[in-house]
């Protein structure tokens, strides 16, 4: 072969390979409303920054006539390319090519990018559109997936995960992006489920639709195993560029500290704030004018929204905040929201991003349900990951804080570096109605009028411990301050907190109350 | 600002207290004591085998019935010593969680 023959057949052996299942495969599926996995990468990435590995990839597959199959890129694209000129490991299943389905090479091909991820200390990003394991591989495949579970377990808290979910994502695959930091969907695109509605229906009976089994607002808003919900596939893309905007590369690092901004929005905090903390606001006002630019990134936006986290920065600097949203369940502490707030502060905790808790709680959630379904367990998370994390965690308290609630919410006695308290902090050991109860029982169950009784005694209390002075005057609030210093107040911390170092005793890890 | 905004009611420890209400929340559902002579289908599945009838008398650990489900032959046994007040289901019939399959007295 000549050398001209060579690089003519190099050519022509690329393109037919970059070509996944071929034209008509590729037009079946934009027919059904999806990107194919090379135009994915290409519009989630940099422009021209994508470098494709392993395009020559083979599967090895000998039994039920697989061996005269090729399948391009054995289903399977993988590379390294660049998001606002930060470095990432990429794969994206390609659906045209056996459905995408995961043999062994498949896998090999991801778990290659993802050693390198972990070794080179930069995030991994999975983009999943796939049947399932490919059946002809056998046990092989389940290798496979094995093999992409071990490492997602090892690359937690050394790099951050996110998986894409852009397309069927079911059986044992869901696993991966379950053992991820953050699971993107999009309406209509994406559908995962241990079993299928099929399944469901011919061995138990029960009848449901895909979208309702298992589809993105599903996943995103009631099971919670979505973080990021999307209603195409661009907007996706813009989120996850968003967010790693927010990310440092590994544990190694902190996230970039950017050009600092005002917040964009001037909101008089004053203004926000109804004169009874008993009428529900929107924290998230309160988020947004405390950040750069306004700019605040919920995650888990749709899943147990009496809980708010998120992205923002101060001052340039990433942090995580947390909040308690009174306007929908009174922002309780429930099961889900415990979940949301304890996985969020320990990825916080595990990339070096300090905590902002934004502190307004009545309690807990009351009812059978709860009980059964274990909060005591569910709600000790949040005590857990507080306490357990190392990173700079400062706290206000905008209004109610009460009992459990108040403790769990990164108080000082969890190890907050630094709690203020607006002057419309409630710090206390329960609501003034609960506690009136309990401590005036006699003299209201005396009185003539019990109801005169109780009313007065509420407001006793009230007068009395409904405020942030008493928690103030035991050290507990380090600082009474007024709603517009608050900006100031947490960009100090910050600084002061910069260098924070905090020993522990040696062990090998916890046991979180999973 | 939320001050128009319609809110329902959720009742705390700590007092009443207006808020937006979620979809999990309305869905809740009161506890219903259990009774033990109820004999409920823990898993989905088909009756495999319908071991007693109605007016037996049966002793605690007898099979009951083959419950058929996940692929497994589920024996359903007596719970304690009763009389089979009355049966549910059917050879072959497919059951739902929580579906009664026999009452016992």
């Amino acid at each position: 072969m000549s050398f001209m023959q060579r690089i003519i057949d190099f050519f022509s052996k690329k393109s037919t390979k970059s070509l996944g299942g071929g034209e008509k495969a590729l037009s079946k599926q934009k027919a059904g409303g999806k990107m194919t996995a090379r135009e994915r990468i290409a519009a989630l990435l940099d422009d021209g920054s994508f470098h494709e590995y392993d395009l020559f990839v083979e599967h090895n597959c000998k039994d039920f006539g697989m061996h005269e199959k090729e399948l391009a890129a054995d289903g399977v694209i993988t590379g390294s390319g660049t998001i606002g000129g930060r470095p990432v490991c990429i794969y994206a299943q390609d659906f045209t090519v056996a459905g995408g389905s995961l043999g062994l090479m498949h896998a090999r091909k991801i778990t290659k990018v993802m050693d390198h991820a972990i070794k080179m200390g930069m995030p991994i990003i999975g983009i999943n559109d796939s049947g399932g394991a490919r059946i002809q591989e056998g046990v092989n495949s389940l290798a496979g997936y094995g093999e992409i579970f071990y490492r997602n377990t090892l690359a937690s808290g050394v790099v951050p995960q996110i998986s894409v979910i852009l397309g069927p994502c079911a059986g044992g695959a869901v696993y991966s992006p379950a053992l991820t930091d953050f699971v993107f969907v999009v309406d209509n695109i994406s559908k995962m489920f241990i079993t299928g509605p099929e399944v469901v229906k011919t061995v138990l009976g029960e009848e449901i639709s895909m979208e309702d089994l298992g589809g993105a607002r599903v996943q995103a808003e009631t099971a919670g195993n979505a973080h990021f919900f999307a209603n195409s596939e661009m907007e996706c893309f813009e989120q996850i560029r968003q967010l790693v905007g927010f990310l440092p590369d590994s544990n190694r690092n902190k996230a970039a500290i950017i050009e600092q901004k005002k917040p964009k929005h001037s909101y008089k905090i004053e203004e926000l704030l109804p004169k009874d903390s008993k009428i529900p606001f929107d924290v998230r006002d309160i988020v947004r004018s405390l950040v750069d630019d306004s700019e605040f990134l919920e995650v888990q936006e749709l899943f147990a929204p009496n809980a708010i986290t998120g992205f923002g920065r101060i001052n340039g600097e990433t942090v995580g905040i947390v909040g308690n949203q009174a306007l929908v369940l009174a922002g309780v502490l429930d099961i889900d929201a415990s979940d949301k707030i304890a996985r969020f502060v320990r990825f916080c905790d595990s990339f070096n991003i300090p905590l902002v808790t934004l502190v307004d709680i009545p309690g807990y959630l009351p009812g059978s349900d709860q009980e059964h379904a274990g909060v005591i367990r569910h709600g000790a998370k949040v005590l857990y990951a507080y306490s357990e994390a190392s990173v700079p965690k400062i706290t206000v308290i905008l209004r109610k804080a009460y009992g459990g609630g108040y403790i769990a919410m990164c108080s000082h006695h969890l190890r907050a570096d630094f709690v203020f308290a607006w002057p419309t902090a409630e710090i206390a050991v329960m609501g003034p109605e609960g506690a009136a109860n309990i401590i005036f029982r006699s003299e209201i169950m005396a009185a003539e009028n019990p109801d005169e009784m109780r009313k007065l005694k509420v407001k006793e209390y009230t007068d009395k411990f409904a405020n942030p002075y008493v928690a103030a005057s035991a050290g507990y609030v380090d600082a009474v301050i007024a709603p517009e210093e608050t900006r100031a107040y947490v960009a100090h911390a910050l600084q002061m907190t910069r260098n924070k170092e905090e020993l522990r005793p040696a062990r090998k890890h916890g046991v979180a109350p999973f | 600002m939320s001050e128009q905004e319609k809110f329902g009611q959720i009742a705390l420890e700590n007092g009443l207290f207006e808020a937006r209400l979620t979809k999990k929340f309305a869905a809740r559902k009161p506890f219903e004591k259990k009774d033990p002579r109820v004999i409920k289908a823990l898993i989905p599945g088909t009756v495999a085998e319908l071991r007693t009838e109605v007016g037996k008398t049966i002793k605690e650990g007898e099979t009951l019935m083959i419950l058929e489900a996940m692929k497994m032959l589920n024996q359903i046994k007596a719970p304690f010593d009763a009389t089979v007040k009355a049966i549910s289901v059917a050879n072959g019939e497919k059951v739902t969680k929580g579906q009664v399959l026999i009452e016992l007295a």
